[in-house]
């Protein structure tokens, strides 16, 4: 994985729930395209295809709150957004992120400081760079890293049944 | 230094003497559940080329959301589902006729005081009413913990909740619970274990525990707890056939991040608004409002007791001739005792259409919304869209509530 992403931020607020992102009806499909093409469509007006020209996510309190579906991480992946950075996270997003290989950082500073539309330069080593200004965050653990590095944890579990067959 | 009962559990399931807050292990559980999400797992587990369980024993498949299957689609994933039961000999496998996971799950005695159980459903929380840790996961971490049997957990700090006084007449577990997620937010508690403590505890059935340790994850929590006592044990006599367990406590000295107390003798029916749980209001604020549907079922109040209140209310009366009344129990168990005691001829002669055992209308399988409606629910979620058109409105209650609102027509107070 690259340490440096790139890209124009949409900006959500707060309490984004898991049914807003992917509803329950569509989780018959695991294919990130499929649920890209609904995500966020409740919300109505040019949803989901006007996220299509922005590349982070920057959300407020409690972004991925309510069902624990890894479809929500899966939809946001399959619009083509490289990261998430929200004030604070729930805590099935935030696992499902990691375990999908979806950079996702807690930061209310850039929260408070962005505008949609802005753009922001992540260095996954522990920094946000907006205008001017660089926002440090906290370092993720080498586990955490280990998993994003391999895109994810059905990465990481093919890599262990390669290691067990070879041994 | 003493430890909270999620520190306790964390620490015996990753073989540590003692952990605290923040510490990351890896623990062990003795549960792994999957839902209507098992196919899924089953397609990450093909796709690693894997062909090798941790322990067969160890892992619970129940068919709830979307069931029967209405798609081919749907029928296909389940045939994934149950051919795999079948070929690595899962025998806590429960086909499309058990009901909803959870519910299912505690009534064939597969959670006890003490475990802990991870599963593709957030309100896994719900085992916490029995004195286990439940939390959600992903269906990919699913795979990873039936291969594995093991999975990374960070030790959550513990908030103490203590509920003084005594719920009064037509208030309930669901209430206390409104009333709290209102007051601490949607994420009150995010990745907190929450405990419950209060003398009125003692006199509290499980299924309102239950309700308790469900309606948690709406605040965000991890896991939830009420501590194991009396009704905890006589729930699990004849469920749990022999199987020893270790009631987990608290000890006396534990460390708590927070304690919220709870004053339940001013405390009324409540209702959540739309589009969020934390959305919350005392019933004399949102009393009147005109309502098209109203729907009895979900992990949270789809109960035995939950119907039989619902049925309480209805007896010998009919619904409001606008109303639309969807009832959804919880599981057979639940469906058949309210067939034997008669519950359920009450509430289907009040004016209720029956539906099969399961998640149902609460994930939008069955009873959807067109734009504009308003349904009266008992379920957890009152998110946007979530029961059909993002153009509709779902309020939560009690069944209590529900059941007063269905002969009126309106959001009415049960007290009343």
């Amino acid at each position: 994985m690259e340490n440096l992403i790139r890209g124009r931020v949409y900006k959500f607020g707060d309490n984004i729930n898991s049914d807003i992102i992917i509803p329950g009806r569509y989780l018959i499909y695991i294919d990130p395209e499929k649920l890209a093409q609904h995500a966020f469509e409740v919300l109505g007006d040019g949803f989901p295809d006007k996220l299509r020209a922005f590349h982070i996510f920057v959300a407020g309190r409690n972004f991925g709150c309510g069902s624990a579906r890894e479809q929500a991480v899966t939809a946001i992946m399959g619009l083509g957004i490289k990261a998430v950075i929200a004030s604070s996270f729930s805590r099935t997003f935030y696992r499902n992120a990691i375990n999908s290989g979806l950079p996702i950082i807690e930061c209310p500073e850039l929260y408070e400081a962005v505008t949609e539309g802005d753009d922001i330069e992540i260095d996954l080593t522990g920094t946000i760079s907006h205008k001017e200004r660089l926002i440090p965050f906290p370092k993720f653990p080498d586990s955490v890293r280990e998993l994003l590095e391999l895109g994810g944890l059905a990465e990481y579990l093919k890599a262990q049944q390669r290691k067990l067959q070879t041994s | 230094m003493g430890m909270t009962i999620a520190e306790k559990i964390l620490a015996k399931k990753s073989g540590q003497k003692s952990v605290a807050p923040g510490q990351i292990v890896d623990a062990y559980p003795d549960l792994v559940m999957s839902h209507t999400a098992t196919w899924r797992s089953v397609s990450v587990m093909e796709k690693a080329g894997a062909t090798k369980l941790f322990d067969p024993e160890r892992i619970a498949i129940v068919l709830d959301h979307i069931s029967p299957a209405k798609t081919e689609k749907n029928a296909l994933d389940q045939q994934k589902s149950r051919n795999f039961a079948r070929e690595y000999g899962i025998r806590k496998f429960y086909d499309i006729d058990a009901g909803i996971a959870h519910l299912v799950l505690m009534e064939a005695g597969h959670v006890g005081p003490g475990d802990l159980i991870v599963g593709t459903d957030s309100h896994c929380t719900i085992y916490g009413s029995l004195g286990a840790l439940g939390t959600g996961i992903g269906y990919t971490e699913v795979t990873s913990v039936w291969l594995t049997g093991k999975l990374w957990m960070k030790i959550p700090d513990t908030y103490r909740i203590q509920l003084n006084g005594a719920f009064g007449k037509g208030v309930y577990s669901k209430d206390l619970m409104l009333h709290l997620i209102g007051t601490l937010g949607a994420d009150g508690c995010t990745y907190k274990s929450v405990e419950f403590y209060g003398d009125m505890i003692a006199g509290l059935s499980v299924s309102e525990r239950m309700t308790m340790t469900n309606l948690a994850m709406e605040m965000g929590v991890k896991c939830a707890f009420v501590p194991p006592d009396a009704k905890t044990r006589e729930y699990l006599d004849g469920r749990l056939k022999g199987r020893a367990y270790q009631e987990i406590q608290a000890d006396a000295d534990a460390v708590y991040s927070r304690e919220i107390v709870v004053d339940l003798d001013n405390l009324g029916p409540m209702v959540a608004c739309p589009h969020e749980v934390e959305n919350t209001k005392p019933i004399a604020e949102v009393a009147g409002t005109h309502i098209d549907q109203v729907f009895l079922g979900s992990c949270a109040n789809a109960k035995y007791e939950d119907l039989a209140v619902a049925a309480g209310i209805l007896k010998g009366r009919h619904i409001h001739p606008g109303v639309r009344f969807i009832i959804t129990p919880g599981s057979r168990e639940i469906m058949l005792e309210a067939m034997r005691t008669g519950v359920l001829a009450t509430l289907v002669e009040s004016g209720g259409v029956l539906t099969n055992p399961g998640c149902g209308a609460c994930a939008g399988d069955g009873g959807i919304l067109a734009d504009g409606e308003v349904c009266l629910s008992t379920a957890n979620r009152n998110f946007l869209g979530r029961m059909g058109s993002s153009k509709a409105e779902i309020y939560l209650c009690s069944p209590a509530t529900l059941a007063a609102s269905a002969l009126t027509g309106v959001i009415s107070d049960p007290r009343n």
